[in-house]
């Protein structure tokens, strides 16, 4: 089964262009899970999304098949194997 | 434009770094923005590489804080994949911004960072990677330090030329703190400098709102102080401190910038007040001493008014000629430029986002 991690247009240079990422998952997984995997080759990439606890930036936001992670149970928020991760920079900013 | 004779002013800003080149200190070229959409708020032109090394500072509000190097002046960036500042897991503790990067005067591969949330941290690869300050970081009055407007952080570091072991640092708002030790344990210097806004105890150990700290070029000992309502002066390497205020059209301020190439040399740029942060008069100008501030004169010879910005805490600085630059930017997206002293400025960039950084390097 493969899950998908897709991309925001301003990250994808840091994964040589990809605009989505699978992630092979044998069974049910956390976000962390899944965004460590998906993030492993690029941890540039990854620093862009989480910070150094793990934490979900605060103006970055992740859908898992279409709900806010934040709203749901943060970085431990179950992700199915067939699953569609958004990660997308939130309304913000001036 | 020959490398012997090219200065580049770095001009950090709120959306992307840019940088002004010139072989005559006259005319100026632009170049940027680097890191579009990101505050830039701290840059380092290592001076001890061949061709030096910029570092630099940067935060996104979108993907969060970040440092680079380059090696090229600008042509090309380098991250370090895992990070150059990271907080140790057991702090539990996230990055917000690096606020300031200095290199170190004894050891060449030694390079200081100064962040949000309030730490010190070292490199011992020319600012690739850094290793937190215990000693700062387990300090007992850290849970008591608070933001300043800009946030809490580490905004100045300033190792001593003389003393290895011997550091201070200012943070927004906790004061001055120093080393003697390497920065194994640190003691607060703010004795003389008054925090009004304590009531219960306007002359704190610690907890003062300092802006900037200066270290003046020909006497390591001696330094300038620019707090939140109050400039002062310390003869004994922070410790303590006395008002050298009288003269000053205000006593709040920003910055501080020793001149590199004078001793008991110093300019400010005054804001009206706390509750005016606007120019004195609406007439945007530079205080210099000459005496380490027992007298200062207003310089403002180029400078626009009526005037209604400000200038920031790092937004100005000084080039290596010997006769030095002075450059400084404004909230307002100006960057001026004097190679007098400040008798008289020319604005050299104008229209960028508002300036939170100015760092100069003359190419030797």
């Amino acid at each position: 089964m493969t899950a998908r991690v897709v991309l925001p247009g301003l990250l994808r240079d840091l994964a040589e262009g990809a605009a989505e990422l699978p992630v092979e998952l044998e069974g049910p997984a956390t976000l962390a899970e899944v965004l460590d995997t998906a993030f492993g080759p690029w941890p540039i990439l990854a620093s862009r999304v989480r910070d150094e606890r793990g934490q979900i930036r605060r103006h970055v936001n992740v859908f898992v098949d279409g709900e806010d992670a934040k709203r749901a149970e943060g970085v431990q928020t179950p992700v199915g194997p067939q699953a569609t991760v958004h990660v997308i920079n939130a309304v913000s900013g001036g | 434009m020959g490398r012997m004779d090219t200065t580049i002013v770095g001009i950090g800003t709120r959306k992307g770094l840019w940088l002004a080149r010139s072989s005559d200190r006259r005319r100026w070229e632009l170049d940027g923005p680097h890191f579009l959409m990101s505050e830039v708020l701290s840059l380092l032109f290592d001076t001890r590489w061949e061709t030096p090394r910029m570092v630099v500072g940067f935060r996104s509000s979108h993907w969060g804080p970040s440092l680079q190097h380059s090696d090229d002046l600008g042509a090309t960036w380098v991250e370090h994949p895992e990070g150059s500042i990271r907080f140790p897991e057991d702090t539990d503790t996230a990055l917000k911004a690096t606020w300031q990067l200095v290199a170190d005067p004894h050891d060449p591969q030694v390079v200081w960072a100064g962040t949000e949330p309030h730490a010190l941290w070292r490199s011992e690869d020319g600012g690739e990677t850094f290793e937190l300050n215990r000693g700062l970081w387990d300090h007992p009055h850290r849970t008591q330090w608070g933001d300043g407007a800009g946030g809490g952080a580490i905004h100045t570091v300033l190792p001593s030329p003389t003393d290895a072991g011997s550091m201070l640092v200012a943070m927004s708002a906790g004061g001055v703190y120093n080393t003697r030790d390497g920065g194994q344990s640190w003691t607060p210097g703010n004795k003389g400098i008054h925090a009004y806004f304590m009531p219960h105890d306007e002359w704190p150990e610690f907890g003062q709102c300092v802006h900037k700290v200066a270290r003046d070029s020909a006497q390591p000992t001696r330094l300038y102080a620019q707090n939140h309502r109050g400039v002062y002066r310390s003869d004994d390497d922070g410790v303590t401190w006395t008002s050298i205020e009288a003269g000053l059209p205000t006593n709040f301020g920003m910055t501080a910038v020793a001149n590199p190439a004078q001793g008991d040399s110093l300019w400010l740029v005054p804001i009206a007040s706390d509750g005016e942060r606007i120019p004195p008069g609406a007439v945007l100008q530079v205080q210099r001493t000459d005496d380490a501030g027992a007298t200062w004169r207003t310089q403002d010879t180029g400078l626009p008014h009526p005037s209604y910005t400000n200038v920031l805490r790092d937004a100005a600085g000084t080039d290596q000629h010997d006769e030095p630059g002075l450059y400084f930017g404004t909230r307002n997206g100006d960057v001026f430029a004097s190679i007098d002293g400040g008798d008289s400025f020319t604005r050299i960039a104008e229209q960028l986002p508002d300036v939170l950084c100015v760092r100069a390097v003359t190419l030797q």
